[in-house]
């Protein structure tokens, strides 16, 4: 597996995405700069979390015009798996590859804690070695996670099948109790309607690496050596 | 040329920004207010442009990039 992590300005989750593509997983992962304009030969690309251009405006918002985004979008659309954590998800939305946008907190507050998320599709890439149902325990460190859709495209994510994730407690329930941020639907994780692009709030990179608490991160870059 | 720009939520997106003050406001005895929203003010200074391409250029800068449209509106008016 060929992979790359971009790099913005603003970027602090892209050493750990490195570290668990190439030393966890074993794969060939290569740092692909913000100003880079080629994607070529990679299968994945990851874009991180982190504060890209100081969220200046609105989260992920300036880093969706930075070259690389061009190039992303043209291999998001040739088939290449693209996964956007936290501010990488941002990212997704704001350059119009996934639907929806990420909103302050509805506590207005940065949320840093391990939350439940309920797994309501295997049938992508990123989630194909989980079970429908399955319940992982991820950490979340956000202030603008909060999802939004208009109810037509809620509707319409949900008819084909693009919710990926939704926060739930720990037996797998979705209650408003267990939205820590106030997400439409309590959707914490969506794909494109291609299935190549997924974006989440969670940090499946934190919970990957043995010497670390939770394991379920790992469950995602499995899910993406199993489908390959 | 100077563009005044607000950008504000759309209705019926939910602001927590704006019910916070909201609160705040009606716990200090404000009591006639029925709602608050919260958006941003931007100011452009626009050079070398007519007023109808300027209309139509803040126009592409607000759906491109000042506004996410998705669960923002905006509105602007042009000071010669």
């Amino acid at each position: 597996m060929k992979c790359g992590v971009v790099v913005f300005p603003g970027s602090n989750c892209d050493h750990d995405c490195y570290h668990i593509l190439k030393h966890i997983m074993g794969w060939d992962a290569k740092w692909v700069w913000h100003k880079d304009e080629s994607l070529d030969g990679l299968d994945l690309l990851v874009l991180p979390g982190g504060f890209s251009y100081g969220d200046y405006l609105r989260a992920g918002s300036i880093a969706c015009f930075s070259p690389i985004m061009k190039a992303v979008s043209g291999f998001a659309g040739r088939g290449g798996r693209v996964l956007g954590i936290c501010n990488g998800f941002q990212v997704l939305t704001e350059a119009g590859l996934l639907p929806g946008a990420l909103m302050r907190n509805r506590s207005q507050r940065f949320l840093c804690k391990f939350q439940s998320v309920r797994v309501e599709t295997s049938a992508t890439p990123f989630t194909a070695d989980c079970a429908e149902g399955e319940v992982l325990s991820l950490p979340i460190a956000h202030a603008d996670g909060n999802f939004y859709a208009d109810a037509d495209t809620i509707k319409q994510m949900e008819d084909q099948d693009q919710i990926v994730l939704r926060y739930c407690n720990a037996s797998g329930e979705v209650t408003d109790a267990d939205n820590p941020n106030g997400s439409a639907g309590s959707i914490a994780g969506v794909v494109n309607a291609g299935k190549n692009v997924m974006g989440l709030m969670p940090h499946p990179e934190r919970a990957a690496d043995p010497a670390l608490p939770g394991s379920d991160g790992r469950k995602l870059f499995d899910s993406l050596l199993a489908f390959a | 040329m100077l563009a005044k720009i607000h950008v504000t939520l759309k209705n019926g997106v939910l602001d927590p920004q704006g019910k916070a003050v909201h609160h705040a406001l009606n716990d200090l005895g404000f009591a006639e207010v029925q709602e608050v929203s919260i958006g941003k003010y931007l100011e452009l200074q626009l050079d070398g442009v007519s007023e109808e391409e300027a209309e139509s250029r803040v126009r592409a800068m607000c759906d491109r990039l000042l506004a996410n449209t998705v669960i923002e509106s905006y509105r602007f008016n042009l000071e010669l």
